[in-house]
């Protein structure tokens, strides 16, 4: 692996997921830098959203999924089994391929998450959620209908209120499934500087499709093919000299 | 290619006109019935039909008493069996997924949906008229609400399971508990279709005879609900039967009257259940 420059947020050790029998994420190792954008890229059903999903255990709302080995967030497993769901989601915030505002204002899509850790005063709270929607660089175009529904937002704006709610909760880690997948381009350039500006105070890992996103948004990346991690590395590395001929071949677009 | 296409257009067409040609069947048999209660009801509809009570055959009188009652049995029983439907229907949707109990309420529930209503009447009359050893509005009350359970049950869960699963994986990924998922999150979200299985519920209960026939019965005064308690349905059994013309009239009244609430509260139930398709 490459330059140790900055310490590992999550350490992932010899992880192991099933889908009943079916082996989908193989041995992997592989750190998650502080302050770092890492994104996960390969082709469809490699198990990059899987390996996401294991690091704030989505994958638990669901019978016959599990995983084995240690993802250590702080040093701590996170797979061990006293471990408070609720109290991990907390610390690793997640935002998924299609905006999903809840059916409330935006001012309350952003109050949920606070009211589950905190019990703020109202001036507090309204703090608080202008502090998010600005952060999602949402405040602008949100400020004057904090009380409308969230649903009344463009696709865009809605997947940057789905920002702003993941930080409210101020998680250690952003946990981005493809968060650009289904916004038009103007959309995902938002989204994309939203990124580069929130590593500055959170660990960021992004799963994406678009090599270019990835390429222009992470630090490292980690490229990952039927299951396995192939090759993860810095971007500019993975991007110009992969040490992998399969890492290659997949950048420059012989398959995948 | 041309005949393909010339095939195609005249499949279409058939199919389109025989759709039509049932929507129309369907829209006569209503707009007729329609008609009827119209005209033979609306010459009755007055101002003393909602004042007086149901007369002796021969002297003047309105339905007061049977339209006090009905929406008193048709309110309570609305009251009783609206909680009872949201929670077990929510149960079915959001807490079902494993083991046996959600399969077997489900199954259940389905029996009871398509049990006759006479069935429930006679049922309530067995386990509360016999106790207490006379009709009632609460016996016709409780029946009522054992009609409205299945109703909402069934919507409750319908509407819970259209509710995408990314909303819940949303709340859950900020950490909520199910709980509170569930109620502020699916609920909310599943809202108006929720409420239009209940204005469906009562749409339907307020025409009910049959379990209101071995109940509540029938009462020519008004009256509380510890005793016997007119009601429209049981009233136009009555007066319809009779060979007394003014009965006769009420009960076509009588008629309407239920026809246009039942026929009001599945345009509200429409009206509620637009906004939310727009999404």
């Amino acid at each position: 692996m490459t330059a140790e420059t900055t310490k590992a947020k999550l350490a992932v050790k010899n992880l192991n997921f099933y889908y009943g029998n079916f082996h989908a994420l193989k041995n992997i190792n592989l750190n998650i830098r502080e302050g770092k954008v890492t994104a996960f890229i390969g082709p469809s059903g490699c198990g990059k959203s899987t390996l996401l999903r294991t690091f704030n255990r989505m994958y638990e709302l669901y019978p016959k999924l599990r995983a084995e080995g240690e993802i250590l967030l702080n040093g701590n497993n996170i797979l061990d089994r006293g471990v408070d769901l609720n109290m991990l989601r907390a610390k690793v915030g997640m935002v998924f391929q299609k905006p999903t505002p809840f059916p409330m204002s935006i001012y309350d899509n952003i109050a949920f998450g606070v009211k589950l850790y905190e019990s703020l005063s109202k001036s507090e709270m309204d703090d608080r959620v202008e502090w998010a929607l600005s952060k999602a660089a949402l405040w602008n175009e949100a400020k004057d209908k904090l009380r409308q529904s969230g649903l009344g937002l463009s696709g865009g704006q809605q997947q940057r209120l789905c920002i702003a709610r993941a930080i409210a909760v101020k998680p250690e880690v952003l946990l981005l499934d493809e968060p650009t997948s289904a916004l038009d381009p103007i959309s995902t350039a938002h989204i994309e500087e939203l990124v580069h500006e929130l590593k500055r105070d959170y660990t960021i890992a992004i799963v994406t499709h678009n090599m270019q996103q990835a390429a222009r948004v992470s630090d490292y990346t980690a490229y990952m093919y039927l299951g396995e991690l192939v090759e993860v590395g810095e971007t500019d590395t993975i991007f110009t000299t992969p040490t992998k001929k399969a890492t290659e071949d997949y950048i420059t677009g012989k398959f995948g | 290619m041309l005949s393909i296409y010339a095939r195609r257009r005249f499949v279409n067409f058939i199919s389109l006109s025989l759709s039509v040609l049932a929507m129309l069947f369907g829209l006569f048999w209503l707009a007729w019935i329609l008609y009827t209660l119209f005209k033979n009801g609306f010459g009755s509809l007055n101002l003393v039909l909602f004042t007086q009570t149901t007369p002796a055959p021969g002297s003047a009188g309105g339905l007061s008493n049977a339209i006090i009652g009905s929406l008193s049995m048709s309110v309570v029983g609305t009251l009783v069996g609206t909680p009872i439907g949201i929670l077990a229907g929510t149960y079915l949707a959001e807490f079902g997924d494993r083991g046996w109990l959600a399969p077997v309420t489900r199954f259940i529930n389905d029996i009871l949906l398509s049990a006759p209503s006479i069935v429930i009447g006679l049922f309530m009359y067995e386990v509360y008229v016999v106790h207490t050893g006379h009709f009632s509005g609460w016996a016709g009350a409780l029946a009522l609400a054992i009609l409205v359970i299945p109703v909402v049950v069934r919507t409750t869960e319908s509407m819970l399971r259209l509710v995408p699963h990314s909303m819940r994986e949303a709340a859950y990924a900020l950490g909520a508990p199910q709980w509170k998922m569930t109620l502020q999150v699916t609920l909310r979200a599943a809202k108006a279709g929720v409420v239009t299985g209940v204005i469906l519920a009562v749409a339907r209960i307020v025409g009910e005879t049959a379990p209101l026939l071995f109940t509540s019965l029938n009462n020519q005064f008004y009256s509380n609900m510890n005793q016997p308690m007119a009601n429209l349905p049981v009233v136009i059994f009555q007066f319809a039967m009779s060979p007394y013309e003014d009965w006769h009239n009420l009960a076509w009244a009588g008629s309407l009257l239920i026809g246009l609430f039942v026929l009001v509260m599945n345009v509200l139930a429409r009206t509620l259940i637009k906004p939310q398709q727009q999404h």
